[in-house]
C-alpha cells in the first residue's frame, strides 16, 4: 500500500491535511468573533433585545467552532517539529520568535477572555462582558496577523542572513522580516476572506429560516446583515485579490505562470485561459478556452505586454501545474458568485423583496459553505504554487523534512485522517443542528433546546451559577 | 560566570512556561483521569464545570512551551520532537478528544457516555504521553549532525513507562486537590479519597523515578550524590518529604485550599529536581542550552515581547480565575 509513498510525500500530505482541516475553523471564528462583538455592541447601544437574542444564538455555535479550532491548532504548532524538523532548525531563529509573539499576544488573549465571554455575563455585567468579547475578537485578528506574517516570510523571505551553520538568522531589522513584501496583501486578503466566509454562513442560516418562515424577525436581521457584508465586501475582496496577484507576479512569477497555465511565454500579449486541462508532461493546456490578450491586460495592464512562461525555468523549479491552475479557478469563480449574490441582494433590497424572494434565499443557502471552499482553494493555490520550496528560493521542501521512517508518518497520517473526520464531522453535525434551531425572542443562549430528546444543558451559563448577580437578564441567562 | 546570559534567561522562561503548563493543565487533565470514578450526573457535571472556563487558557501554555522552544532553542525542538514522534502525536490526538468533549458532551445527551469516555481517555493518553516524553528526554536522545539519529522506538523503555505513570498519578493528585477546593458535598468527599490515593501513588512513583534516574547516567549520579552538590541537592527530597507530610495532614484535617497549594509545591520541587539533573543540558548529554540556542537578536526580540506581555497575561489570567472563584454549583449550576 505504501509503495511509492516516501516519508516526504506522506509528511506533505499530513501537513496539507491537518492545516486545511484546521483553517476551516479559524476562517469561521475570526469572522464570527467580530460578528458577535458587533451584535453585542448593537445590543448595548440600542438596548434592543433582538441583538441579544442573535448574540446568544451565534455564541453557542462559536463555542463549538472555537474549541475545534483550538485543538486542531495545537496540532499545527507541533507539526513543524515532528515532521519538518530540518526546516524548524534552519528557519526557527526567524519564524520562531514571530510565532512566539502570536502565542503571547493572541492565543493567551483569546483563551483568557473566552471563559468570561462564554460563561461570565452574569458574573461581570454586560459592559465588562462586552470588552471580553472584543478582546476575543481582537485576539483572532492578532493571531491572523502573526501567522500570516510567518507564512508570507516563507513565500517572500526578507530581512535575514544565512549563518555558517546553514540557519536563517535575523538581519538588522525585525520590521523587514515581519512586514515582508507579500505580507500586507496576504493579511488583507485572508482576513477579508474570513469575514466573507462568516457572512455567507450567517446569510445561509438566515435564508434557511426565512424559507421556513419569512416573518421571523431574527432570521430577517441576520440575513440582511449578511447580505450587506456580501454586497459591500465581495467587490473589495476581488480588488484586494487582484493586488495580491500582482504582488505575487512581482515576487513569485513562476507561481502565477502555473495559476495561468502558461507553459509557454507570450511575446505579444498572453491570453487568459478560462478553462482547460493542463498537461505538465506535454507542457500544454488541452481543450483550452482562451480570451486573447486578457492575461496581459490583467497582470500588466497592457494587452500587448510580454509574459514569460514555465518554459523559462527548469522543470525542477516548477510547481505542479494542474492543482494550482484548478484551485485558483475555483477560488475566483466563487469570488464572482459571491459578488453576484451581493448585487442580487441589493436589487432585492431596492425592490423591497429582500425577505420574500424565495430564489434569492435558495441561492444564499447554496452559497453558505462557499467561503470555506474558496478559502481552502486559495490556500492550495498559495502553498502548492510555491513548491518546490518551503522558504521560497532558499530551502527546498525535500530538504526540510524530518529524518522519519515512512511507516511512522503513514501511521500518524491515517490516525489524523480517521480522527479528524470522526471528531470534527460530529462537531460540524452539532453546529448544523444548532443552526437548524429556529432563532426566536428570548433566545436562551448556551442553554438552548427547549424540547426533544436533545436537551443541551448548555455550557455552564454564568448567571445560573450566581443568579442574584444578573439584574439585566430576567431569565438569568447570558 | 552567569552575569547576564540571555540563553540562561531563556532557559528559565521555557522552564517557567513548562511549569505553568504542568500545574494548570495538570489539574484539568487530572480531573479527566479521575472522571470515570465520579458518579454520573451532578458529580461529573460539577467536576467538568469547575474547569470549563479555564481549560483553554491552561492549554495555551503548552503552545507557549512548544512555540517558545522553537523560537529560543530551535535545534532542541528539531531534535526532541522527531525523537518522541509517536508520543507527541498520541498526546495531540488525546488532547483533541478531551478538548472537544467539553463542548460536545453538553450538546448530545444520548452520546454523553461516549464523550465522557473521550474526555477521560484523552486526558489519560495525553498525561501518559507527556510523562513518557519527559522520561525519553532524561534517558538521553541520540543526536548526530544536528538531527535525531535514533530509531523511532527509542522512547519506549521501562524508565519512560515509570515517568509516564508518575505524571499520570501527579496530575490525578492535582485534579483531586483542585476539586476539593472547588466543590462541596458528595463530590468533595470523593475528591478527598481520590486525593489521598493519588498522593500515595505520586510519592511512590516520585521516589522510584528519583532512585532510577541517577542510575541511568553517571553524570546524574554525581550531580546528586557527590560533595558538595549533595548539600544543595539533598534539600529537594527533604523539602518534598516535608510537603508530603503537610499534604496528608491537610487531607486528614479536611482543609479546603491547602491540599491544592501543597500539591503545587510538590510539583515545583519535582521541577527543581529536574533542573538539578539536567542543567545545563536541554537534550541531556547531547545539547547544552548554548548549543541549541537561537541567535542573540532572536532572543532579545522575544524577550521584549515576554517582558511586555507576560505581566498582562498573568494579570488577566488571574482575573479570569477570580471571576469564576468560589465553589462550583452551590447555587445550582444547571
Amino acid at each position: 500500500m505504501l509503495d511509492g509513498f516516501d516519508a516526504l510525500l506522506l509528511a506533505r500530505f499530513q501537513f496539507a491535511f491537518t492545516v486545511s482541516f484546521h483553517f476551516i475553523f479559524p476562517a469561521f471564528s475570526i469572522g464570527l468573533a467580530s460578528f458577535l462583538a458587533v451584535l453585542e455592541g448593537l445590543w448595548l447601544y440600542t438596548q434592543k433585545r433582538l441583538y441579544l437574542d442573535l448574540f446568544r444564538y451565534w455564541l453557542k455555535i462559536f463555542a463549538i467552532t472555537f474549541a475545534m479550532g483550538v485543538v486542531s491548532g495545537l496540532v499545527m504548532s507541533y507539526q513543524f517539529g515532528t515532521n519538518w524538523s530540518v526546516f524548524s532548525d534552519k528557519a526557527g531563529p526567524v519564524i520562531g520568535p514571530v510565532m512566539a509573539y502570536e502565542v503571547l499576544t493572541a492565543f493567551f488573549l483569546e483563551a483568557g477572555f473566552l471563559g468570561v465571554m462564554l460563561f461570565g455575563m452574569g458574573r461581570v455585567g454586560p459592559k465588562l462582558h462586552f470588552s471580553a468579547t472584543c478582546m476575543v475578537a481582537l485576539g483572532t485578528f492578532v493571531s491572523a496577523f502573526w501567522i500570516l506574517s510567518v507564512n508570507s516570510w516563507m513565500q517572500t523571505p526578507a530581512g535575514f542572513i544565512i549563518g555558517e551553520n546553514g540557519q536563517f538568522l535575523p538581519g538588522d531589522s525585525w520590521f523587514d522580516i515581519i512586514f515582508n513584501p507579500s505580507f500586507p496583501y496576504r493579511l488583507t486578503h485572508t482576513v477579508i476572506a474570513a469575514y466573507l466566509t462568516t457572512a455567507f454562513v450567517v446569510g445561509a442560516v438566515g435564508a434557511w429560516h426565512l424559507l421556513r418562515d419569512r416573518s421571523n424577525v431574527h432570521a430577517r436581521k441576520m440575513f440582511s446583515m449578511a447580505m450587506w457584508m456580501a454586497a459591500l465586501v465581495a467587490p473589495v475582496q476581488i480588488f484586494v485579490g487582484d493586488m495580491h496577484g500582482l504582488n505575487t507576479l512581482e515576487h513569485q512569477p513562476v507561481k502565477v505562470m502555473a495559476m495561468e497555465g502558461h507553459f509557454q511565454g507570450h511575446s505579444e500579449g498572453a491570453p487568459l485561459i478560462l478553462f482547460g486541462i493542463p498537461d505538465s508532461a506535454q507542457e500544454r493546456v488541452n481543450y483550452a478556452i482562451e480570451v486573447p490578450y486578457a492575461s496581459s491586460l490583467i497582470l500588466k495592464h497592457d494587452p500587448y505586454a510580454p509574459l514569460a512562461g514555465l518554459d523559462s525555468v527548469p522543470k525542477s523549479e516548477r510547481p505542479p501545474v494542474g492543482i494550482v491552475f484548478w484551485a485558483f479557478r475555483i477560488m475566483v469563480m466563487i469570488g464572482f458568485a459571491m459578488l453576484g449574490l451581493g448585487l442580487w441582494s441589493l436589487i432585492a433590497r431596492w425592490r423591497k423583496r429582500l425577505y420574500d424572494w424565495t430564489w434569492l434565499h435558495r441561492a444564499a443557502l447554496v452559497m453558505g459553505p462557499s467561503g470555506f471552499i474558496a478559502v481552502i482553494a486559495g490556500w492550495v493555490t498559495n502553498e502548492v504554487g510555491r513548491q518546490p520550496y518551503t522558504v521560497y528560493g532558499y530551502l527546498r521542501t525535500a530538504d526540510s523534512v524530518s529524518p522519519l521512517a515512512a511507516p511512522a508518518v503513514a501511521a500518524s497520517l491515517i490516525a489524523f485522517i480517521v480522527i479528524y473526520f470522526a471528531v470534527f464531522g460530529i462537531g460540524t453535525w452539532y453546529i448544523l443542528r444548532l443552526m437548524h434551531h429556529i432563532p426566536h425572542p428570548g433566545e436562551t443562549g448556551v442553554k438552548a433546546g427547549d424540547r426533544g430528546p436533545i436537551r443541551t444543558a448548555g455550557i455552564t451559563p454564568g448567571p445560573s451559577q450566581n443568579p442574584g448577580h444578573s439584574p439585566t437578564f430576567p431569565d438569568g441567562e447570558p | 560566570m552567569i552575569d547576564f546570559d540571555l540563553t540562561v534567561v531563556w532557559a528559565f522562561i521555557i522552564a517557567f512556561a513548562v511549569f505553568a503548563y504542568v500545574v494548570m493543565d495538570g489539574f484539568d487533565l487530572g480531573i479527566g483521569i479521575l472522571f470515570p470514578s465520579f458518579a454520573h450526573g451532578e458529580e461529573r457535571d460539577k467536576a467538568m464545570n469547575s474547569i470549563a472556563p479555564v481549560w483553554d487558557g491552561n492549554e495555551t501554555w503548552l503552545i507557549l512551551g512548544g512555540g517558545g522552544l522553537l523560537a529560543a532553542f530551535p535545534l532542541a525542538y528539531a531534535v526532541i520532537l522527531p525523537a518522541t514522534y509517536p508520543l507527541i502525536i498520541a498526546m495531540l490526538l488525546g488532547l483533541i478528544f478531551r478538548g472537544v468533549a467539553f463542548e460536545f458532551r453538553w450538546r448530545d445527551e444520548r452520546h454523553r457516555p461516549f464523550w465522557d469516555l473521550a474526555f477521560s481517555g484523552g486526558s489519560l493518553v495525553a498525561a501518559l504521553a507527556q510523562g513518557m516524553t519527559l522520561g525519553a528526554l532524561l534517558q538521553g536522545i541520540e543526536v548526530a549532525d544536528r538531527a535525531y539519529a535514533g530509531s523511532w522506538w527509542d522512547w519506549l523503555t521501562p524508565y519512560t513507562l515509570l515517568t509516564g505513570l508518575g505524571v499520570v498519578a501527579g496530575y490525578a493528585m492535582l485534579g483531586a486537590c483542585w476539586l476539593i477546593w472547588k466543590t462541596s458535598g458528595s463530590g468533595q468527599d470523593h475528591a478527598y479519597r481520590m486525593a489521598f490515593w493519588a498522593a500515595i501513588a505520586t510519592l511512590v512513583l516520585l521516589v522510584a523515578v528519583s532512585l532510577y534516574t541517577p542510575l541511568l547516567e553517571e553524570q546524574y549520579f554525581r550531580r546528586w550524590f557527590e560533595m558538595p552538590n549533595v548539600l544543595f541537592a539533598a534539600q529537594v527530597p527533604l523539602l518534598t518529604a516535608v510537603l508530603a507530610f503537610a499534604l496528608f495532614r491537610s487531607l486528614v484535617k479536611r482543609r479546603q485550599g491547602a491540599p491544592f497549594l501543597l500539591a503545587l509545591g510538590i510539583f515545583l520541587l519535582g521541577m527543581a529536581g529536574l533542573g538539578v539533573s539536567m542543567w545545563p543540558y536541554v537534550v541531556p548529554r547531547a545539547l547544552t542550552i548554548w548549543d541549541a540556542a537561537a541567535p542573540e537578536s532572536s532572543q532579545i526580540f522575544m524577550l521584549i515581547g515576554v517582558a511586555i506581555t507576560m505581566p498582562l497575561i498573568l494579570a488577566y489570567t488571574a482575573w479570569a480565575y477570580w471571576v469564576f472563584r468560589g465553589k462550583v454549583g452551590d447555587e445550582g449550576y444547571h
